[in-house]
């Protein structure tokens, strides 16, 4: 247990905190917009950290996840080809994100088997441009998505269990408890996922993909699976965004977000469990402290300054750099706690 | 003896040509059950590239290979493991961010059967030990018990070797290629790594092994099988293949200082 | 008929500038191992230098095309020497990710500096096309075209007969042995990133004065450039030169036959296709091997 003791407290001091604020709907709403591209993020740190493929689509998987679940519970009526009409009652905001992260997952799997025959600079350029196709659609099928008009008047969630009647969740320090209480099953699936068979396959391709190979690991099952379980949690905030904002429009796919999901894994420490909740936390709310001093365009440049700043000075990000600070602490003197064997020859 | 016996694994007549180069012209040999064979040759022979056609790294232009009477053709890397193939890297051997212990873990791959569900729910707690326990003993066949908590690519050259044949063997093989095993290594953990290749053929792996270091060659090999310019010139047990004259011309008749400056080099490079 | 023969020729104008936009990505992967990112933030940049030497500079239009060229060149080799050459030897996601912090602040530089308003840039030629038989083009356009070829034939010229040149192939064959032969490599690097950011600038300046100009325009050019690049095979010239038509040609029949919406989807599509039957681009050599 005391490996989880950092994200426990952070936790209970992320529970605490809407009573330190005061109930500050400012602050709270950037609060639960900040977790819910937190828990993209960690997505993303699924595939760019822990198997080191740089995804530069995520987005899609949010966009989509917004859509599917904005128009489950919001219904629609739309015809496609040949004549063939769909019409669709609306149904409960609580199935359109068990529907979001379906059918996420299935794009994930779709891009997975696609774009992981290609590595590098290839898998980056197919993943962009399947989130660019996507928003291209979210944009021009207005008949089912309004284009650019937006879907507007998506519905709250509503949770109940039978028997004991239900919620629906209004106000926004119950959709800051739902995002968290998501944000922590997340954490806690891709905690165990890591340090599984299956992460450790991951591990294995992502230092040593020939090697992992020869030891019988099955490089495009082992990452298709990463990408669908990555897509699916993507699609997840997605709808979180989707019910909480109650608005969408083709602007959720906009590579920036993506942007910005890169900027939290990377900052935070990618390949690191905490490192995107932490970059998350401080690249979320850097918007909130430099509002009143610049401009959005000025904002942007301390983003994009940043992420350069980081690659050279903190390549690895916060967490394992702070994580190396603090093991420095611990044995005195400096001195690390066993000397090399023997120099290479 | 060992003729009669069907080969545990054929090249047949292979050949690789990369646009117009020839790596491999044509290579035909066996390996039969039980064996030690080394595959050895100048540098630029084809020894490495041949490792990489029969663990499916490879296409061969021409030619395949058959393991256990299987053919390779057309087999991933991944597959080819499964049918009891395993292989060693000649530089990069280890997973370095991973400590030696999870590197093994890692290696064991094969060996666990937990599924993603379960995973999930924390229901393969049962296997994950036995996994452990299994990563210690493979640790403590190739003598890296004490190095288990060391991240892999901190270790010494040699060590790192062996890291890369626990791996091998994690895999659970019937026959273990390894690449160039011992450069990098002085004298005596040489001599301890020519007892852990005795071990693991006394446990019914046969091994094949591409190596420079021509007094280990001699040593621990049943048979030799030299190539040269991506042909084989000789084939025989040791005795034969040290006068045979067309491998003095070829390999040995480089003159042992040249070689030496030659292998002094190379290890210079490989630092 | 009339309508797909205007249809070949809208191509060509547009082919002409999409496949600089390619040739100066393809130059920079190829060579330098580098995806871009501030390529559509060059492409921008291009388009305003062009713009304020026409309005604020009063350079004239003829003047004003080779001061974008050189912005393009002078800030390409800048972003080089800054931050790329320290991270030389660094993996491709780290000079990525880099490029993408830099896309950035420029894009958003742009912005802060010139507002989101759309700008013109007023040309000297006339309104009225030019006749052709069935089909029309406007002055402008033909001029467009005509540099765009003129400044990819002194691509080739340059790669293909001159000293850097030279240094550039053998770089991009094997920067180790080039090193060894007496090629400055860290020089080649910084004219290769220089030279293909002044074709980003030049590709801009040109577009610049046929739409508008307005600091978001980089971001799917540069899509649309990594489109190009993949179609070619990355790192190949001719095949960014041939995909740079072969794009304009997918979104001219995308747009005029099944809907204009879909005339920036056209290249995203190609890009799923090409992966899906041939990964590494329609003109990929073969790759070195050992």
């Amino acid at each position: 247990m005391t490996r989880h003791l950092p994200a426990l407290a952070l936790l209970a001091a992320l529970a605490a905190l809407p009573f330190a604020l005061g109930h500050n709907p400012y602050l709270l709403n950037a609060l639960i917009t900040t977790g819910i591209v937190t828990i993209a993020a960690m997505s993303l740190n699924l595939l760019l950290g822990f198997t080191g493929q740089l995804s530069l689509g995520h987005i899609a998987f949010f966009g989509i996840g917004a859509y599917v679940s904005a128009l489950t519970s919001l219904g629609f009526d739309v015809e496609l080809l040949w004549g063939l009409r769909i019409v669709h009652e609306p149904w409960p905001p609580v199935v359109g994100f068990g529907l979001a992260v379906l059918a996420t997952a299935a794009c994930g799997y779709l891009v997975g088997r696609l774009s992981f025959r290609v590595r590098g600079a290839y898998f980056v350029i197919v993943t962009i441009s399947f989130a660019e196709v996507v928003r291209l659609v979210a944009l021009n099928w207005v008949e089912l998505t309004q284009g650019p008009l937006a879907l507007t008047g998506i519905p709250p969630f509503s949770l109940g269990l039978p028997g004991l009647g239900s919620v629906t969740l209004r106000t926004k320090l119950q959709n800051y408890y739902l995002v968290l209480v998501v944000g922590t099953l997340c954490y806690a699936l891709i905690a165990r996922l890591v340090r599984s068979r299956f992460g450790r396959a991951m591990r294995g391709l992502k230092e040593n993909e020939s090697l992992a190979l020869s030891v019988g690991i099955n490089a495009t099952r082992t990452l298709t699976l990463a990408a669908v379980i990555s897509a699916a949690m993507a699609g997840a905030a997605g709808s979180l965004y989707a019910h909480y904002l109650r608005i969408i429009d083709p602007d959720v796919f906009l590579f920036s977000t993506t942007v910005t999901m890169v900027i939290m894994v990377v900052g935070g420490g990618k390949g690191t469990l905490l490192g995107p909740v932490v970059g998350g936390l401080i690249f979320g709310l850097l918007p909130v402290a430099l509002r009143p001093v610049m401009v959005p365009e000025a904002q942007w440049m301390v983003f994009g300054l940043v992420l350069i700043v980081i690659q050279f000075v903190m390549p690895r990000g916060i967490v394992p750099g702070l994580t190396r600070l603090a093991t420095r602490r611990h044995a005195p003197g400096g001195a690390p706690a066993r000397m090399p064997v023997e120099a290479r020859p | 003896m060992s003729e009669i016996r069907a080969p545990i694994l054929s090249v047949d007549h292979v050949g690789v040509r990369f646009g117009g180069l020839v790596a491999i012209a044509d290579l035909h040999f066996d390996v039969h059950p039980g064996e030690i064979v080394s595959l050895i040759g100048p540098n630029g022979a084809g020894k490495t590239t041949a490792f990489n056609v029969m663990t499916g790294f490879l296409k061969p232009s021409q030619g395949q290979v058959r393991f256990r009477g299987t053919s390779l053709q057309g087999l991933q890397p991944h597959e080819i493991v499964r049918l009891g193939l395993s292989r060693t890297f000649q530089r990069t051997s280890v997973f370095p961010d991973d400590t030696v212990f999870d590197n093994v873990m890692i290696g064991l791959h094969r060996r666990g059967r937990a599924r993603l569900v379960d995973t999930l729910l924390g229901r393969d707690r049962t296997g994950e030990a036995a996994l452990r326990d299994r990563a210690r003993e493979l640790l403590d066949w190739v003598g890296l018990s004490g190095r288990a908590q060391e991240k892999a690519g901190s270790l010494a050259y040699g060590e790192q070797r062996l890291v890369g044949v626990a791996l091998a063997l994690a895999t659970e093989p019937a026959m273990l290629l390894l690449d160039e095993p011992v450069s990098g290594m002085n004298a005596s953990e040489t001599q301890v790594f020519v007892r852990l290749i005795r071990s693991i053929r006394e446990r019914g792996v046969t091994i094949l092994l591409v190596e420079h270091d021509m007094p280990m060659v001699m040593e621990v090999s049943d048979r030799i099988v030299v190539l040269n310019y991506g042909r084989l010139i000789a084939e025989g047990p040791p005795a034969a293949i040290r006068s045979d004259p067309a491998v003095i011309e070829a390999y040995l008749g480089q003159g042992s200082a040249a070689r030496e400056a030659a292998q002094a080099a190379r290890e210079t490079i490989d630092a | 008929m009339t309508e797909f023969l205007q249809h070949l020729l809208n191509t060509l104008v547009l082919g002409g500038t999409y496949a600089l936009l390619g040739i100066g990505l393809t130059l920079i992967f190829g060579i330098m191992n580098v995806v871009n990112f501030t390529h559509g933030a060059l492409y921008t940049v291009g388009a305003y230098v062009m713009y304020l030497a026409v309005t604020a500079l009063g350079l004239g239009f003829f003047a004003a095309l080779p001061t974008a060229i050189l912005g393009g060149l002078l800030l390409g080799a800048i972003l080089d020497l800054v931050l790329l050459r320290p991270l030389r030897g660094a993996d491709m996601d780290t000079t990525m990710l880099v490029m993408i912090g830099a896309g950035i602040v420029l894009q958003s530089g742009t912005l802060w500096l010139f507002g989101g308003v759309a700008k013109s840039i007023p040309t000297p030629f006339p309104d009225a096309p030019l006749q052709l038989g069935p089909v029309s083009v406007s002055w402008l356009r033909l001029f467009v075209l005509g540099a765009a070829l003129a400044l990819i034939g002194l691509t080739y010229w340059l790669i293909n007969r001159t000293r850097l040149g030279l240094a550039m192939r053998a770089t991009f064959q094997d920067h180790d042995t080039a090193s060894l032969m007496g090629v400055n490599v860290r020089l080649v690097y910084t004219a290769t990133f220089a030279i293909g950011s002044s074709l980003a600038a030049a590709a801009g300046a040109l577009l610049g004065p046929v739409y508008v100009v307005f600091p978001q325009m980089g971001g799917m050019a540069e899509l649309k450039a990594f489109a190009i690049v993949i179609l070619g095979g990355l790192g190949n010239i001719t095949g960014a030169a041939i995909g740079g038509f072969i794009l304009a040609l997918a979104e001219e029949l995308g747009a005029g036959y099944i809907s204009s919406g879909y005339r920036d989807a056209m290249g995203f599509l190609i890009i799923i296709a090409v992966l899906i039957f041939k990964p590494t681009g329609l003109f990929a050599k073969a790759e070195r091997i050992g």
